[in-house]
């Protein structure tokens, strides 16, 4: 069979080499190549969506076992949780070679990073061996940390390294415990073994079950970002590229919630059934925290930052939930908040382009000056805040609705959160883009056909999941199904059943399954 | 006394290479040209390579030469870049003292 | 026909979509032309799909559109039932007159063709909330409806004022949502699905007046209060008013705010075993009725005026459905949509004639130079203020009598919609005495006009219901109860009294309603102007300082909140703590350097004395010595 995925990794990697070949004396053709190099990549996602067998498991699986005595190898495969994140790290890629036609300083350093960091990116999607996930998890990192450093805004040393350093800090406990559950996998396997789907079969103490599982949440709790480990992002976002930001806002955050349900969920039940909800508070109070305090930021990219952190929130949230609608919601959100925040991380690029300046105080009155790209913000705004019919709405709704069974209060607390998004947002455009157009800002330009293209199909993308999300849905059903059925097979949990008793049920059936079993009569499964 | 009494056994080797590495880890502690420090480290270097092919033949066993062999290639290949190194330093200050170049004092 | 009946939503939207990307090119009088016609057609599809209902006997049909949210136990499909017809005619049928009214009043507006984007958005909107088969599809209406909303509110967004307000209305919405969300949640728990099916299939299995269905339908009414400007939710719609006058009539009087009307009327099954809500729900409108109705008194504005009234207005409503008296609550909508639609685009005619200006002081004798929107006017105003046979008495005297007629605690509730009827009578006496009768008190330089035929056409038509709509239900004939039966058939719902009590009830009203005419009559007409000035019409016409206190007690301390959360709690105490531990290992490793010389012989000596006691070491422990 053809390695679908081992090309759809070494793509970006040509891609890569590809453009660092190209002659100085031919510069102007740096662009174009990438851009048309990073179609492929999305050809082959688009390939793989299109054909993927909504019975779910792993498809496309390659394993080849690179290290007998260790376990390992290239084993890579995609199932319905990872699919359309792969998807959305295709998409998102070519988007962002258009938008840095501005980038003139070692514009081929900077496409080579962005291809180094596609390749990382899939790889993290697709790999089910740990040694290679952390190989790619690691990869990310570099290129981002030149994107942020070279490529930068003003304060960009500080942040570059406020990243790096963080996620540094988060990927030692990752590795530590990668190399712990190998070890601990050793006597039950006769081997060490680095191969998740072997690892997901082999018994762990409880004791155990809970360092690890803290071990990696760290990690991924860094990467999403979980309040109070949030203060990297607003800095790396403020000071990356355009490009930088969207990719980090739509894929790279993905990367700590994508971990979270194929790691923690999958190799430690127990725990999860048991940590779950702190895991789920740290989301929530994120939540409402990131919102209040996007609220008043001045900086209007340091607010979609925040309200990056509130939004991530909710995915993690409904994580940890543990219902089929909740993670279903989770992950689908994963994709809407890719694309709504990257939608108004790119326009909010361009409008820097024009003015130079990120404070909302310097706008207003853009709506008048410039009315393509105000509907355009304005959209995004509406697809961020949850507008039913943008894809927002979906992921919001499904992780709001399946939380409640499990953890009441903190859905209720998170709900809040819808509330506080269109505080923040709406005022954010009233300051920027309503009231009589100020000197400054009289004599700006429209979009352009290049941004306009930009923008297009992510727009098209956000009505489509808004309006007709079912085959995302479908395609990851059987397997968000199959990881809650492995947690109930492994624990006591049981997911939350619907009763007509007339009780208002408060208590969280994740702590004692047993007391779920109030009578069931129109269970949905 | 007998020619067996006379050979010379694995000891001598030692006790030569032990001098040999003395005289190479003196010379670079206590000289400050960079270049006579170099050859004090080929010194200390070749005092290795002189037990591993002495050690080699008393155990009757190729790894000892072996051993050499890499540490030659590896000190050819050291030398070439240390030179090439000592002689932009010297091309730029005029001068090889090692205690001049404190530019990595933190 | 019924099969169809998608095309009522399509075509608005595909009119919404259209305009968005060809109004600029199809131009000012097109693009309008476009919209209203779509409305148009989707009023009379509409109204051949519900034929079959007027016959009586006819339960409804759920229409498959497509899977939507299985999980969830959705799909999109839309509901045809009686209640559903009657909105749906409700909503196309008044908005395609404000359509036609529109073409005539945004003339000359920059952004004609995107006006009627908006309004057919709207439309489309509304009709999403009222066709909806399930929880998950009204919500997806009920937050589209309020973008319109929002959008249409700050059309005119170079005025900041303008664009506050439309911030201000889609935030309070947002409140209200934010209890309806949790509805959801709770539905969704106890009944696993948010299909109308379902849930009302089901309600009866839930304890009547149990802690269940009594939270549901509380947090209902959350989103009620919220989408229908009722206390406390209620500061946004007067603000609305910032919105072009056909946007107020249509989106703030006639249908959008009607809908948490419709949501409680349409979760009747609920409602009706949960006594307290349904108790809330009174109480909570008759309140606002007569609050509202006393604010509308000191207001200058006329628009505002209105605003308030409909709060009021609504507040009837609210009442209604919380007597369980659902067809009474939808016949006052019905009504209302009619009149109230008629007295804000009279308004309109006459900011329109009278140069943009608002201030009903600065207005006066107009009746002879608008007689069409006086001669509507009169017809909404008699309406409202509850003289038979005008169509607002027949609703509204349903209202007050079934209210009467519960009894108990009841009676104050109708107490207090009698009182605010009189006022109501008062304060829309006023604002026609002062518009129409009198001496001019217009600024100089305007000369006051009729509008343009396609402004009068609709107030002409939305006369003759105001007029006459009411004849539909009366107590000789109750046409209404009979069409809407089947959506309230397994429901428990209140009567009007029997026997004598209804007349005298009415004959009261009437009273009531003539005695506010008489004294704004002889306040405003027969004697000389009173000056309604100083600090207790100031605190009126501020709706008692509702906004600021909002605007003391929780914006700022919100606001406060957030900036401390800011800058420092999060710039100072979380960050700060991360780069404390930077700076802490940054000294360590400061401290550290000392080791680092730079000499090349320093590292030469530690290096060889590093290596001689690693060997002794290893010498010392192989027991070498």
């Amino acid at each position: 069979m053809f390695p679908v995925l081992a090309f759809l990794v070494g793509l970006p990697v040509v891609a890569a080499i590809v453009i660092a070949l190209i002659p100085k004396s031919r510069s102007e053709l740096l662009l174009p190549v990438a851009f048309g190099l990073s179609l492929l990549p999305l050809a082959v996602a688009g390939y793989m969506v299109w054909t993927f067998n909504t019975a779910g498991g792993f498809q496309w699986v390659e394993s080849t076992i690179w290290l007998q005595q260790l376990r390992i190898g290239w084993t890579v495969g995609v199932d319905g949780i990872s699919l359309f994140l792969v998807a959305l790290t295709a998409f998102l890629f070519p988007i962002s070679i258009l938008a840095s036609a501005n980038i003139s300083d070692r514009l081929r350093g900077y496409l080579v990073s962005l291809f180094v960091l596609e390749t990382g990116v899939l790889g993290v999607f697709i790999a089910l061996d740990l040694v290679l996930f952390f190989v790619f998890f690691e990869i990310v990192l570099i290129p981002m940390f030149f994107m942020i450093g070279i490529w930068g805004s003003s304060n960009r040393r500080y942040a570059a390294i406020k990243f790096f350093v963080y996620t540094a800090f988060g990927s030692a406990f990752l590795l530590v415990s990668i190399i712990a559950l190998a070890v601990n996998a050793g006597p039950a396997l006769q081997t060490i073994s680095f191969q998740w789907n072997e690892l997901a079969q082999v018994p762990m103490t409880s004791t155990l079950q809970t360092w690890l599982f803290f071990g990696f949440a760290i990690a991924f709790a860094i990467k999403v970002p979980l309040f109070p480990l949030h203060t990297w992002l607003p800095d790396a976002h403020t000071e990356a590229p355009t490009a930088g930001s969207v990719l980090l806002a739509g894929v790279l955050l993905k990367m700590g919630t994508y971990g979270f349900i194929r790691f923690n969920l999958i190799l430690f039940p127990e725990a999860t059934v048991k940590y779950g909800k702190w895991i789920a508070l740290l989301a929530v109070i994120g939540i409402v925290y990131a919102a209040l305090v996007a609220t008043v930021q001045p900086d209007i990219k340091r607010l979609v930052a925040y309200s990056s952190v509130s939004h991530l929130g909710f995915i993690v949230l409904g994580i940890f939930a543990l219902t089929l609608t909740s993670v279903q919601g989770g992950i689908i959100q994963m994709v809407n908040h890719g694309l709504s925040t990257g939608a108004l991380f790119l326009l909010i690029g361009m409008i820097y382009e024009r003015t130079h300046t990120r404070k909302i105080a310097d706008y207003g009155g853009l709506a008048s000056t410039m009315p393509i790209f105000s509907g355009f913000f304005l959209f995004a705004v509406f697809a961020s805040v949850g507008l039913p019919g943008l894809n927002g709405f979906i992921g919001e709704f499904m992780v709001l609705i399946g939380s409640w069974q499990t953890f009441p209060v903190l859905t209720v607390v998170a709900a809040s959160g819808v509330v506080l998004a269109a505080v923040y947002l709406l005022w954010a455009y009233e300051r920027v883009f309503t009231g009589p157009p100020g000197k400054a800002n009289k004599d700006l330009e429209d979009l352009n056909p290049r941004e306009i293209a930009i923008l297009v199909p992510i727009a098209f993308l956000i009505v489509l999941l808004g309006v007709y999300p079912k085959p995302v849905l479908d395609r990851m059903e059987n397997d968000v199904n199959a990881v809650i059925s492995r947690i109930e097979q492994s624990t006591s949990y049981e997911r939350p059943t619907f009763d007509l008793e007339g009780q208002l049920r408060i208590s969280v059936p994740a702590e004692q399954g047993n007391n779920s079993s109030g009578e069931s009569s129109e269970g949905s499964e | 006394m007998t020619m067996s009494d006379l050979a010379v056994t694995a000891g001598w080797y030692m006790a030569l290479a032990a001098l040999l590495f003395s005289i190479g880890a003196i010379g670079l502690l206590t000289r400050r040209n960079a270049l006579v420090m170099f050859m004090s480290i080929e010194l200390m270097l070749n005092s290795v390579n002189l037990t591993f092919v002495a050690v080699g033949k008393e155990l009757r066993t190729l790894e000892g030469q072996i051993a050499t062999l890499f540490v030659m290639v590896v000190a050819a290949a050291e030398v070439t870049i240390g030179l090439a190194i000592i002689v932009a330093v010297f091309r730029r200050r005029a001068t090889a003292s090692v205690d001049e170049l404190s530019e990595m004092k933190g | 026909m019924v099969d169809l009946i998608w095309l009522v939503i399509a075509l608005p939207l595909l009119g919404a979509v259209g305009l968005l990307f060809l109004g600029k090119r199809i131009g000012e009088p097109n693009s309008g032309r476009i919209a209203t016609l779509l409305v148009i057609a989707s009023f009379f599809i509409a109204l051949i799909a519900a034929l079959p209902a007027f016959g009586g006997d006819f339960e409804g049909e759920n229409i498959f559109l497509f899977e939507w949210l299985p999980s969830l136990g959705v799909n999109f499909s839309l509901l045809w039932d009686p209640l559903s017809a009657m909105m749906t005619l409700v909503v196309t049928g008044v908005g395609a007159l404000i359509h036609i009214y529109g073409t005539g009043y945004m003339d000359g507006d920059s952004r004609y063709p995107r006006f009627f984007t908006y309004l057919n958005l709207f439309i489309a909107s509304m009709l999403i909330l009222v066709l909806g088969d399930s929880f998950a599809t009204m919500f997806v209406g009920w937050e589209l409806v309020g973008l319109s909303s929002y959008l249409l509110i700050s059309f005119w967004f170079e005025k900041p004022s303008a664009a506050a307000a439309g911030k201000k209305a889609f935030v309070v919405n947002r409140i209200g949502d934010f209890g309806f969300l949790i509805a959801l949640m709770i539905i969704f728990a106890t009944f696993g699905s948010l299909s109308y099916d379902t849930v009302f299939g089901n309600a009866d299995k839930l304890q009547v007046g149990g802690a269940t269905v009594t939270a549901i339908t509380l947090l209902l009414l959350v989103g009620a209060v919220g989408k229908s400007a009722q206390l406390p939710l209620y500061v946004w719609l007067p603000d609305a008013m910032e919105g072009p006058t056909p946007v107020s009539a249509l989106i703030h009087a006639a249908t959008m705010v009607t809908a948490g009307v419709y949501m409680i009327a349409r979760s009747a099954s609920l409602f009706s075993i949960a006594p307290v809500s349904s108790g809330v729900v009174a109480t909570v409108g008759a309140l606002t009725a007569l609050f509202a109705a006393i604010i509308a008194i000191g207001q200058r504005d006329i628009k505002r005026v209105l605003a308030y009234s409909t709060i009021s207005q609504l507040g009837y409503m609210f009442m209604a459905v919380g007597a369980t008296a659902y067809v009474a609550g939808v016949f006052h909508l019905l009504t209302h949509a009619f009149f109230k639609a008629l007295l804000f685009l009279g308004a309109g005619a006459v900011i329109h004639g009278m140069h943009g200006e608002q201030d009903m002081w600065k207005m006066g004798g107009l009746r002879k130079k608008m007689p069409i929107a006086f001669g509507t006017m009169v017809v909404a105003w008699l309406a409202i203020s509850g003289i038979p046979p005008f169509a607002g008495f027949w609703s509204k005297d349903e209202i007050l009598a079934i209210t009467y007629g519960k009894g108990g605690a009841w009676v104050a509730l109708w107490a207090v919609g009698l009182v605010t009827a009189a006022l109501t009578a008062f304060y829309m006496s006023r604002l026609m005495f002062l518009t129409f009768w009198g001496e001019p008190r217009w600024d100089d330089g305007i000369e006051p006009h009729e509008s343009p035929r396609s402004m009068t056409l609709p107030l002409v038509v939305l006369a003759v219901f105001a007029a006459g709509a009411g004849l539909i239900n009366t107590p000789f004939r109750p046409s209404l109860e009979h069409f809407l039966e089947p959506a309230f058939a397994f429901i428990k719902v209140a009567h009007a009294p029997e026997g004598i009590t209804p007349w005298v009830l009415a004959g009261v009203s009437v009273l009531v309603a003539l005695g506010g005419i008489a004294v704004a009559y002889r306040r405003y007409v027969t004697r000389t102007l009173p000056v309604e000035e100083g600090e207790r019409w100031d605190l009126v016409e501020n709706g008692f300082g509702v906004d600021d206190l909002y605007g003391r007690t929780i914006v700022l301390p919100g606001k406060a909140v957030a900036e401390s959360a800011a800058f420092t709690v999060d710039a100072k105490g979380v960050d700060g703590l991360v780069n404390g531990v930077g700076g802490a290992v940054k000294r360590l490793a400061d401290a550290a350097t000392v080791l680092q010389t730079g000499q090349v012989r320093s590292y030469g000596t530690t290096m060889f004395l590093g290596a001689v006691a690693v060997i002794a070491w290893l010498l010392i422990r192989g027991g070498a010595f």
